[in-house]
């Protein structure tokens, strides 16, 4: 069984539809990346799929079980996570509260979660005391990220992980990305960047106008001349 | 010395219990602000409503406090303090949620925090009438003359029980609310829904819960402040009108959203109200020799019927020079 599954999803803005039927499917080990030009519905699909934004029409699964409009807070118990992509830090808490924040709904102790986080995100660790809306950039995405792993998640969704950093920081973000899913972790990430995303993808979609234009693997889009042209830049 | 009695009399002690009073009500005010982003205006009447609930309790049971040696009201205070909570949060759910929920603009709901304000007050009136009364039934007022070991003071400094209370209380609850933000699970979700209300949202942060708590510490230190004033003073049903715009001005000037600067936003208008009611004359009236004017009788900045002038004179100000407040909080 897919870890998640979206089928002819619908959905946008008061009466705007934005999507306009898109289709997603991802494993449990998988990485899958969307991407598609700008107003393509992209970011919106990643809202839809966490409840922040009505579905109305569709079906959108969790291991085979309909999350369809679910609260963002039940998402969040059935262990899936979500990182915005602006605004995704709570910025007068310190790293730590952060994190401890992303385990809100979590009763146990999720000490060694915490342990786990600075693992991936060793910049974090020296850091843990410090309020987190006073680290740069790619700090800044890695307390977001971190934030959305508390939970011990089996499926995150990450929008435009990359946004506003460096190429540097770009490539240790990736490099992270990949680690956080060879540690057990669905990834499904909407990117600008499509040819760099693409190439640390298994599946990739490329979204137009609200529908899917390529659904394959990612090696596959990349190598397939139509979708380098139009949408890689050449 | 004796001038300097009169300055602590008048100045000191007064500041300070006037300033805790609007310490707790702007304490609230920005709790309330930062976590649902509306200007509650009926919030000081959420203070009268606590000194109501303290005032009924006490005539129930007006032998509870000179049993243990304490105000009847002060004993009754966390019962209190607990009705005031329960309402405050019953108000949020029979008023305020459903306008938020339709997600009306913020103004809407200060709109509607305005006729809870009305409606309160109408309560109050209804049940317990207009007059003034005393908070103290079976028990009198406490009132500690302290001589000071100086030859030439001969008058004493006056403290009352409720104002040694309410001080004493107030440094409790400074502290339990610094612990509860920074160190319990639902201050700390507080705190971040303050700052990001969307991302504690994401994060499964029960926002309801934190909304319910905001209102139960906000009622409950409206009930702090109300009783124990209405015990310094009396309890009136119109002490909210003399209220709300300084505890405005108070969280205001501390920076809205910011439960720190709230405090000392409080004592900054108290104490701006007292010094400028108070009486120079009676400082100034040793050195009267070495003046060059003549000395008048009364010499205050405003006389006392116009204190309500000085928050708002604030208020202005700071609106005007640093719309942020002290403490760099939100723009209302």
């Amino acid at each position: 069984m897919a870890l998640f599954e979206a089928t002819n999803v619908h959905g946008g803005y008061g009466g705007m539809n934005i999507l306009n039927g898109v289709n997603m499917s991802l494993e449990a080990d998988e990485i899958g990346v969307i991407v598609g030009p700008n107003g393509a519905g992209k970011s919106t699909m990643l809202k839809a799929i966490f409840g922040l934004l009505r579905v109305s029409e569709g079906e959108i699964c969790l291991r085979g079980e309909s999350i369809t409009n679910a609260d963002p807070v039940e998402l969040v118990k059935r262990k899936m996570a979500f990182v915005p992509q602006e605004k995704n830090i709570f910025p007068s808490l310190s790293v730590e509260e952060n994190l401890e924040m992303g385990a809100f709904i979590r009763r146990d102790n999720f000490v060694h979660m915490l342990e786990q986080v600075y693992s991936f995100f060793p910049p974090l660790a020296d850091k843990r005391r410090q309020p987190a809306g006073e680290l740069s950039g790619g700090q800044r995405q890695m307390v977001a990220m971190g934030r959305a792993l508390m939970t011990e998640p089996s499926l995150i969704l990450l929008d435009e992980p990359t946004a506003g950093l460096s190429p540097l920081y770009m490539a240790e973000i990736f490099e992270r990305i990949i680690s956080i899913n060879k540690a057990g972790v669905g990834v499904l990430m909407v990117e600008q960047h499509a040819k760099q995303a693409l190439k640390i993808a298994h599946k990739g979609f490329v979204l137009v106008a609200g529908q899917n234009r390529f659904t394959d693997t990612g090696e596959n889009l990349i190598n397939n001349p139509e979708v380098a042209k139009a949408f890689l830049g050449g | 010395m004796n001038e300097l009695v009169f300055f602590i009399n008048n100045v000191v002690i007064s500041g300070l219990t006037i300033g805790s009073i609007y310490a707790l009500g702007a304490v609230g005010i920005t709790l309330i602000f930062s976590i649902l982003r509306f200007a509650h205006f009926a919030h000081a009447d959420l203070m009268t409503l606590g000194a109501f609930f303290a005032f009924f309790l006490t005539s129930l049971f007006p032998a509870a406090g000179p049993a243990i040696g304490l105000p009847t009201a002060f004993v009754m205070l966390p019962l209190a303090m607990a009705l005031t909570a329960l309402s405050a949060v019953y108000i949020d759910k029979a008023f305020y949620k459903p306008l938020r929920s339709h997600g009306v603009k913020p103004i809407v709901i200060v709109m509607a925090s305005l006729g809870v304000t009305l409606m309160l007050q109408g309560l109050i009136r209804m049940f317990m009438g207009t007059s003034a009364r005393s908070m103290y039934i079976d028990d009198r007022k406490g009132i500690h003359r302290i001589e000071l070991p100086f030859e030439l003071a001969n008058r004493p400094v006056v403290l009352t029980d409720p104002q040694i209370l309410l001080i004493l209380l107030l440094i409790v609850i400074v502290i339990a609310l610094h612990l509860f933000l920074t160190r319990t699970r639902l201050g700390k979700a507080m705190r971040a829904m303050s700052d990001n209300p969307d991302l504690a949202r994401v994060s499964g942060i029960n926002t309801d819960t934190v909304v319910k708590v905001t209102w139960i510490i906000a009622g409950s230190l409206a009930a702090i402040a109300g009783t124990l004033l209405s015990l310094d003073v009396s309890l009136k049903p119109d002490l909210s009108f003399h209220l709300l715009l300084p505890i405005f001005a108070a969280a205001i000037v501390g920076g809205v959203g910011h439960p720190y600067g709230a405090l000392a936003g409080g004592f900054v208008i108290g104490f701006a109200e007292t010094l400028s009611v108070f009486n120079w004359a009676v400082i100034l009236r040793p050195w009267r020799d070495y003046l060059w004017f003549d000395l008048p009788a009364n010499m205050a900045f405003v006389s006392s019927e116009y204190k309500i002038t000085v928050p708002f004179f604030i208020l202005l100000a700071i609106l005007v020079w640093r719309p942020t407040g002290l403490f760099k909080g939100k723009v209302l």
